[in-house]
């Protein structure tokens, strides 16, 4: 069954959503929409040191994303003014990545993969990569679930309840560095973080608690996979873009139909 | 038996030292008040005795496993966190729904449970804020200025409330408050401070003291005379449901004792 590209595709969509969606609730949550682009234009000059290095892709962005998302934190914690760093890294990373790739002459034909994603060339081991990172996201936020959110309500509440807002802070990073290492292939280094976002910000209009908010962010963002996918097929559009240009219809739909409902 | 205890605590905030030279301790059903003028640095102690803030000297010690309920000053809930009252008093700890429930009807809010905090007035989102730190089942209770957004009538009966509590549970309360009157007549003990422990005791005693009344500029006779009329009022009442661990009264002025 995973011999047919089309199965692997939709699998590789799909398990890519179920980490993003929980995990982008948190990003809407905390404010934090920058610092996932910033990590995610990061993985680009990941990809140019993997390959310099003949790492695999996957470990080279998830290392630099890594290092990306430890910097901001770092510099967050010290007192900078957030919006102008995050506006700095995010694009220079993204700028020295493309600069870095440009040595590689294998890469610069292939760019637009790892810029726009090419969900129709995920292998067997590709899934299983992907797989295994959306596991280990699941697997983290389900565990600390009640500390991450008390976290992410009041790092002083959070305190005074015995908890360790900082490691909390610790996990989301590690998560996030994970999720952009297993989208790069299916979505592409620049819409990664919209993936995070636009399933949970369309959530949000019709959760209750911020446990519907992160199932629902996880089922809008599958149904945005395959009818992404759906439409890359039909129409020979980049895979990436139209996942994302899926899920931003939804958002739009919800967003109408819930201001409706409120009215 | 003292719940929580700090000595000598000095803490810095961006350079500036914010508290100097701190001691106080907090007993079992005690309720001790902090009163100090704007930036005199009564929250920067609450969040120093519960490790928010690191010390840059003096150390704070607690009872093993000591329990703390805490209702911060101010707790901003952003619009894109779906959180109703119900599901925000089951964090941390996963909460039955008959105790959510009972615990908002302890405070006085029963009908909340399912709107959403963003929704609430300033009234019954403080009365969650405790109804939360009540379920926690503290042995101490901090609340940092947790009348903030009542009215007179809701501040009175919110500090009737935490007496209730205190007497049911044996639950030991630190706060901050900067209402004079509230604080002559629902403390044991009133801390005076600014950067600095200008004067504790008794309210009768720290109202008479002149520490005190330089710090809140009463100069005038009126004021006090106003002061002792409460505390007096207070002295009756507390007698007649024979509670006088918390008499404020100096043994001098008292007939009975």
């Amino acid at each position: 069954m995973l011999d047919d590209f089309l199965i692997r595709a939709a699998l590789a969509g799909i398990g890519v959503a179920l980490a993003a969606g929980p995990l982008g609730s948190f990003v809407v949550w905390r404010r934090m929409a920058y610092f996932g682009d910033a990590t995610a234009h990061a993985a680009i000059l990941g990809v140019a040191l993997a390959l310099a290095t003949d790492l695999p892709i996957g470990l080279g962005t998830l290392l630099v994303a890594l290092a990306m998302a430890a910097t901001v934190s770092t510099l967050a914690a010290r007192g900078w003014a957030m919006d102008t760093t995050l506006g700095v890294l995010a694009h220079s990373a993204l700028a020295f990545g493309l600069v870095a790739v440009s040595f590689i002459p294998e890469v610069r034909v292939d760019l637009a993969s790892y810029l726009f994603g090419d969900i129709l060339a995920v292998s067997r081991v590709d899934l299983g990569f992907i797989w295994g990172g959306a596991a280990l996201v699941l697997a983290l936020l389900v565990w600390r679930w009640s500390a991450l959110l008390t976290s992410t309500l009041s790092e002083d509440l959070a305190c005074a309840s015995g908890l360790n807002p900082d490691r909390e802070r610790l996990i989301l990073t590690l998560a996030l560095a994970v999720v952009v290492a297993v989208a790069l292939k299916v979505i592409g280094a620049l819409l990664i973080a919209a993936m995070l976002i636009i399933p949970a910000a369309a959530a949000r209009g019709l959760a209750r608690s911020p446990e519907q908010m992160a199932v629902l962010a996880a089922l809008i963002g599958m149904a945005s996979a395959l009818g992404g996918l759906r439409m890359s097929l039909s129409y020979d559009t980049p895979a990436g873009p139209s996942i994302v240009a899926v899920a931003a219809c939804v958002f739009c739909v919800v967003a109408i139909v819930s201001r409706r409902r409120h009215d | 038996m003292t719940l929580i205890a700090a000595e000598n605590i000095c803490v810095r905030l961006g350079g500036a030292e914010v508290l100097h030279d701190v001691s106080l301790r907090v007993g079992k059903a005690e309720i001790v008040t902090i009163l100090g003028p704007n930036g005199s640095g009564k929250s920067t102690l609450l969040r120093a005795l519960l490790g928010i803030v690191p010390l840059a000297a003096g150390r704070v010690t607690r009872q093993d496993a000591l329990r703390i309920g805490y209702v911060p000053q101010r707790l901003h809930i952003d619009r894109s966190m779906p959180m109703t009252a119900g599901r925000f008093l089951s964090l941390p700890a996963r909460q039955t729904p008959a105790d959510t429930a009972a615990a908002l009807a302890r405070v006085g809010v029963p009908e909340v449970a399912n709107r959403p905090m963003t929704g609430l007035s300033g009234g019954q989102f403080q009365r969650v804020l405790l109804a939360r730190a009540l379920l926690a089942k503290p042995d101490l209770l901090i609340l940092d200025e947790p009348t903030q957004g009542l009215d007179q009538p809701g501040e009175a009966a919110f500090y009737r409330l935490i007496e209730e509590v205190r007497r049911d549970t044996q639950v030991g309360v630190l706060m901050v408050s900067h209402d004079l009157h509230v604080v002559m007549s629902a403390s044991d003990r009133v801390i005076c401070l600014n950067g600095h422990v200008c004067c504790e005791g008794t309210p009768l005693v720290v109202s008479n003291a002149p520490e005190y009344r330089a710090l809140f500029g009463l100069g005038t006779q009126g004021a006090l005379a106003l002061y002792q009329h409460v505390h007096d009022h207070d002295h009756t009442h507390d007698h007649g449901h024979g509670h006088d661990h918390a008499h404020p009264h100096s043994p001098a002025e008292h007939p009975h004792a």
